[in-house]
């Protein structure tokens, strides 16, 4: 005999991504799902967001990585509440994992809590964890062509960084080119120029975190 | 992808499907994968065989529909199978889209059969 379903076979983890969404709802608090390959530089772009919203946001951050707990130690060193997750080999952090780690946080007055995913172009793009939006880090070291390559992440990231611009004069990395292929595959994504190294164009990063981070809480 | 987590989930689904037919066996699942999903179709048959050996679905054939990427234009209203993922209408280059198919990843229907 035949059953018929049509169901997602990923919807354990939208159960889970649901759940963690209604608890930072409950708690006021907007997520960022912070994702880019290994090396483009998200941690250091966590490290500058956090330098520059001290005192306008209250932050925690939730580290993906398959071993190790640099990252968090990173993190922790500015005095914001740093949860590890070490995935033991899982390329991308899921809702369960997510929640783990949610258990490990007081939310008590937080504005915004950035979950920084494993550092992959492909499969964090599956896997929901109840964030409000997903931000990708490309960085100019990492060749023009990543948008057709991996286009999965580009259409699910609302905001891309293109980071270390300060290395343009010595890579060979088409800008117009990397934006025209990024805004084919989604052409709502927003696409901002930065140097974590320099600052140059986190204003703008930083702009977009605010307008979104004070509105959900009290 | 890493499609032996992704096997597993399926089996979950699949043997919670078939709990109330005691000693059924699974004979076929058809599955649709959309052009965009990052799971490979034969990557997952050989998990899925790996992990239902000398179980309830050792077997079951998995018959997977690759289904096209897809997307309605607003401004045309018409809709288009585009092989490129661009959302960008194929007709009058309008980035007023919205994608209709391409990002599947479901078990669309199972067929049992009672046990040995």
């Amino acid at each position: 005999m035949e059953i018929k379903l049509v169901k997602n076979i990923l919807q354990a983890n939208e159960v889970i991504a649901a759940q963690n969404k209604e608890l930072f709802a409950q708690k006021g608090v907007y997520v960022i799902n912070l994702m880019g390959g290994a090396g483009a530089g998200k941690t250091t772009l966590l490290e500058r967001t956090i330098e520059r919203l001290k005192g306008k946001r209250r932050m925690a951050v939730i580290e993906g990585d398959i071993a190790t707990s640099r990252d968090a130690e990173r993190i922790a060193a500015h005095q914001i509440p740093a949860v590890q997750i070490n995935t033991g080999g899982e390329c991308h952090l899921d809702g369960n994992m997510v929640r783990t780690g949610l258990e490990q946080l007081n939310f008590d007055g937080i504005d915004l809590l950035v979950v920084e995913n494993v550092g992959n172009l492909v499969c964090p793009a599956e896997f929901n964890i109840g964030e409000d939006a997903k931000a990708m880090v490309c960085s100019v070291a990492e060749g023009d062509d990543k948008p057709l390559k991996y286009p999965l992440m580009f259409q699910v990231s609302s905001v891309l960084l293109l980071n270390k611009i300060d290395l343009l004069p010595h890579v060979a990395f088409d800008v117009e080119r990397f934006r025209a292929d990024a805004l084919k595959v989604n052409p709502r994504l927003e696409i901002m120029p930065v140097s974590c190294t320099t600052g140059e164009g986190l204003d703008a990063w930083l702009r977009w975190l605010e307008e979104r981070s004070g509105i959900k809480g009290a | 992808m890493h499609e032996l987590g992704i096997a597993q989930s399926l089996l979950e689904i699949v043997e919670q499907e078939a709990r109330p037919y005691e000693g059924a066996r699974v004979r076929r699942i058809v599955l649709r994968i959309g052009k965009l999903s990052t799971v490979v179709p034969d990557a997952l048959r050989f998990a899925f065989d790996a992990i239902t050996r000398g179980g309830m679905a050792e077997g079951a054939a998995l018959e997977i529909e690759e289904v096209p990427l897809s997307i309605r234009c607003h401004q045309c209203e018409e809709a288009f199978i585009v092989e490129d993922p661009f959302m960008i209408c194929p007709r009058c280059g309008a980035a007023d889209v919205e994608m209709i198919s391409g990002r599947e990843l479901e078990i669309r229907s199972m067929e049992i059969c009672d046990g040995d």
